[in-house]
């Protein structure tokens, strides 16, 4: 097996199903001749020619038009949106055009559409690059929204998400790409979307996390360890829809939980597992659930991220507070 | 150089005219062919469409029709460009563009239910090739421009045609959509119908370019500006339009000048922004009477004619909506089924609530 990291398993995962489906089209803003900024497509419209991997004008509305249409003609558009915070010029055609083809039609069009983005802080990136959005996105009807938080995940997922016949935000740490290498299988596998991962087992607590903060939570988990304390991780995987199952089966045994979460704290995916909790398992919980996150800010700039970002020793705290409480 | 080049475009460019209101043929160079039989289908079409939109005005204010924007002097836009182009291309409308995917084949009791808020509505039958009106102002030419580049990587030579008004031009998904299609040499035409008033704004308050057609040159496209009155100028630029897109010559961008005689929609005061002078200017440039007149001398059309297809045209509307009144109505639980392919499981348990 392969040693991959995530950007490499991205990469795979789209070379895999171009070769498979000739109906996949991969484009965006520098993602053909140099790969993307990140290189993530790089080598792909040399393999698979200039038809299949295009560069495209700067225009983000034009990139997620293009994939409605193109996904209208039968195709199966993957189309990177360069950084999150570019989605915003695009979000008619995304959760407006794309998300609602299939139903206004009545199931006569649809959208097979993945949007990949990168998102995500920790990188001292200009502003706007580096926010999370997924719960913006999250709220929107007709879109399935996954964030992988490691090579093996990121490629079963992509794969999956090339191959459902709607259409699904994959969106990719930043600090992610390069962080780690991992055992990737080669050629075709899928992870499906919509199904959580416990990554660490424990009994006395349980961590909800997904994209980089399942790997600060890891290194809560790591901290908490030493005093004792046993913290489930669950990396939800897809954060629309959330597999409330997997978090209800930990609860029942652990019957504390905290969710952390990389984006402002209100209103988001955290809110959503806690409602989603409170209806399935409120006569499991000992304790409220409280949510690690940053304050409902902006995103700052990058000479404080570090600070407003969650950390290993915040998690712990909030631990803490679930165990004493 | 002596002086630095700092300068407006301000050369005009010519509006394509081919049959006067009088309905003289004023450009015989520019007349498109066309067989007598297919004389009087456009004009049957015109007359149908006219009488179905005043039906339609009644039906909404009788309740029975939801959201409707009038197209009365639209005709020879809305007929004559769907006119010009072939079964198997591609339709992308705006939302007061309903004439055109219903004469491309979408059923016209569909019309009437996407009008009432029916999800059956935008369910096209196959094999027409036409999206739902476009609620979103210019959303729909990305989708076109999509579409196209879809036949261009098929090697098909289908093309494409979206519509959007003066209005629309203003918006940055129109740029974004000229400027993609120009630079791939996508087989799609851009057809504005400037009928003067996005809903009560004026075109003096859209842009300050001479024209839209003169949009175009930014792109590296084609544009033209024609008579939105005129079936005949209407016909000829969207067919050399839909000739150079299959020959691989790209993208056109079409202005035509037109009017809606009625307001926007059926909650909307024309009285408020526009003049009777001004109205009554443009009823005497009426599309259907100018070519009734060219196709009277022709010996092709009577007055009875109009008044047989009037007669048609209203037992089609009554019969159509009946149909529209009869379909059984949308549910909860249908409509959370139409969200994905395969519902998630969450919002399959959302069922649960609407029994």
């Amino acid at each position: 097996m392969a040693q991959m990291n995530m950007k490499e398993a991205i990469r795979d995962a789209i070379r895999v199903e171009l070769s498979r489906d000739p109906n996949v089209v991969v484009f965006g803003e520098d993602v053909g001749h140099v790969g993307g900024v990140f290189r993530v497509t790089e080598g792909l419209q040399k393999e698979f020619g200039e038809e299949r991997v295009f560069d495209t004008p700067l225009a983000e509305s034009a990139i997620g038009g293009l994939a409605v249409g193109l996904g209208i003609q039968g195709f199966r558009p993957i189309a990177e949106i360069q950084f999150v915070g570019f989605i915003f010029e695009a979000l008619d055609q995304m959760v407006v055009q794309a998300a609602r083809m299939r139903y206004r039609s009545g199931g006569r069009y649809n959208s097979p559409i993945v949007f990949r983005t990168p998102y995500g802080g920790g990188v001292k990136a200009a502003e706007l690059h580096t926010d999370a959005l997924e719960g913006l996105l999250a709220q929107s009807p007709g879109i399935k929204v996954v964030v992988p938080s490691n090579p093996y995940d990121a490629k079963g997922l992509l794969i999956s998400a090339i191959r459902d016949n709607d259409p699904v935000f994959f969106m990719e740490h930043l600090n992610l790409y390069h962080a780690f290498r991992a055992e990737v299988p080669e050629g075709d596998y899928t992870v499906e979307i919509g199904k959580a991962n416990v990554v660490r087992e424990g009994s006395d607590v349980t961590i909800i996390a997904y994209g980089m903060m399942v790997h600060t939570a890891a290194k809560a988990a790591e901290e908490l360890e030493k005093n004792g304390i046993k913290a489930e991780i669950i990396d939800l995987r897809t954060v629309s829809p959330i597999d409330i199952d997997t978090i209800v089966a930990s609860v029942k045994k652990t019957n504390r939980a905290i969710v952390v979460q990389e984006a402002q704290k209100s209103s988001g995916v955290a809110a959503e597992v806690i409602a989603q909790i409170n209806e399935k398992a409120i006569l499991h919980l000992e304790a409220p659930v409280l949510r690690v996150a940053p304050p409902d800010t902006v995103y700052p700039f990058a000479q404080i991220e570090d600070a407003w970002l969650p950390t290993p020793a915040r998690i712990v705290e909030a631990v803490n507070k679930v165990l004493n409480f | 150089m002596t002086k630095v080049p700092y300068e407006v475009y301000t050369e005009e460019v010519e509006t394509l005219s081919v049959l006067s209101p009088d309905g003289e043929i004023v450009n015989k160079d520019l007349l498109p062919e066309l067989s007598d039989d297919q004389l009087k289908e456009i004009m049957y079409r015109m007359v149908f469409t006219r009488t179905w939109d005043d039906r339609a005005v009644n039906l909404g204010r009788q309740g029975r029709l939801g959201f409707y924007a009038p197209v009365s002097g639209q005709e020879a836009t809305m007929i004559g460009s769907e006119f010009a182009l072939e079964k198997d291309d591609f339709v992308c409308p705006g939302y007061r563009d309903m004439p055109q995917i219903v004469w491309h084949g979408l059923p016209l009791y569909q019309a009437f239910l996407y009008s009432r808020g029916h999800q059956h509505g935008g369910q096209i039958p196959e094999g027409v090739n036409v999206l739902m009106p476009q609620i979103i102002i210019g959303a729909q030419i990305l989708h076109a421009m999509g579409i196209a580049m879809g036949y261009k990587l098929k090697k098909q030579k289908q093309v494409v045609i979206t519509y959007t008004g003066d209005g629309g031009s203003s918006e940055g998904d129109f740029y974004e959509g000229l400027n993609f299609a120009g630079v791939y040499k996508l087989p799609v035409i851009f057809f504005v119908q400037n009928n003067g008033y996005a809903i009560t704004t004026p075109f003096s308050k859209q842009t300050a370019a001479l024209s839209i057609a003169h949009k175009a040159v930014a792109a590296g496209i084609t544009g033209v500006k024609v008579d939105g009155m005129d079936v005949f100028a209407v016909i000829k630029a969207v067919r050399d339009a839909a000739e150079r897109a299959r020959n691989g010559e790209g993208a056109t961008l079409i202005e035509a000048v037109t009017y809606r005689f009625r307001p926007h929609s059926l909650s909307d005061d024309a009285t408020k922004y526009r003049t009777k002078e001004e109205e009554g200017e443009w009823n005497e440039k009426d599309p259907i009477a100018r070519l009734a007149k060219y196709l009277e001398k022709k010996g092709l059309w009577t007055e009875e004619d109009t008044a047989r297809v009037k007669e048609e045209a209203k037992a089609k509307v009554n019969e159509q909506i009946k149909k529209a009144e009869q379909t059984e109505k949308m549910t909860i639980p249908g409509l959370i089924d139409s969200m994905f392919e395969h519902t998630p499981h969450d919002l399959e348990e959302q069922k649960a609530d609407f029994k």
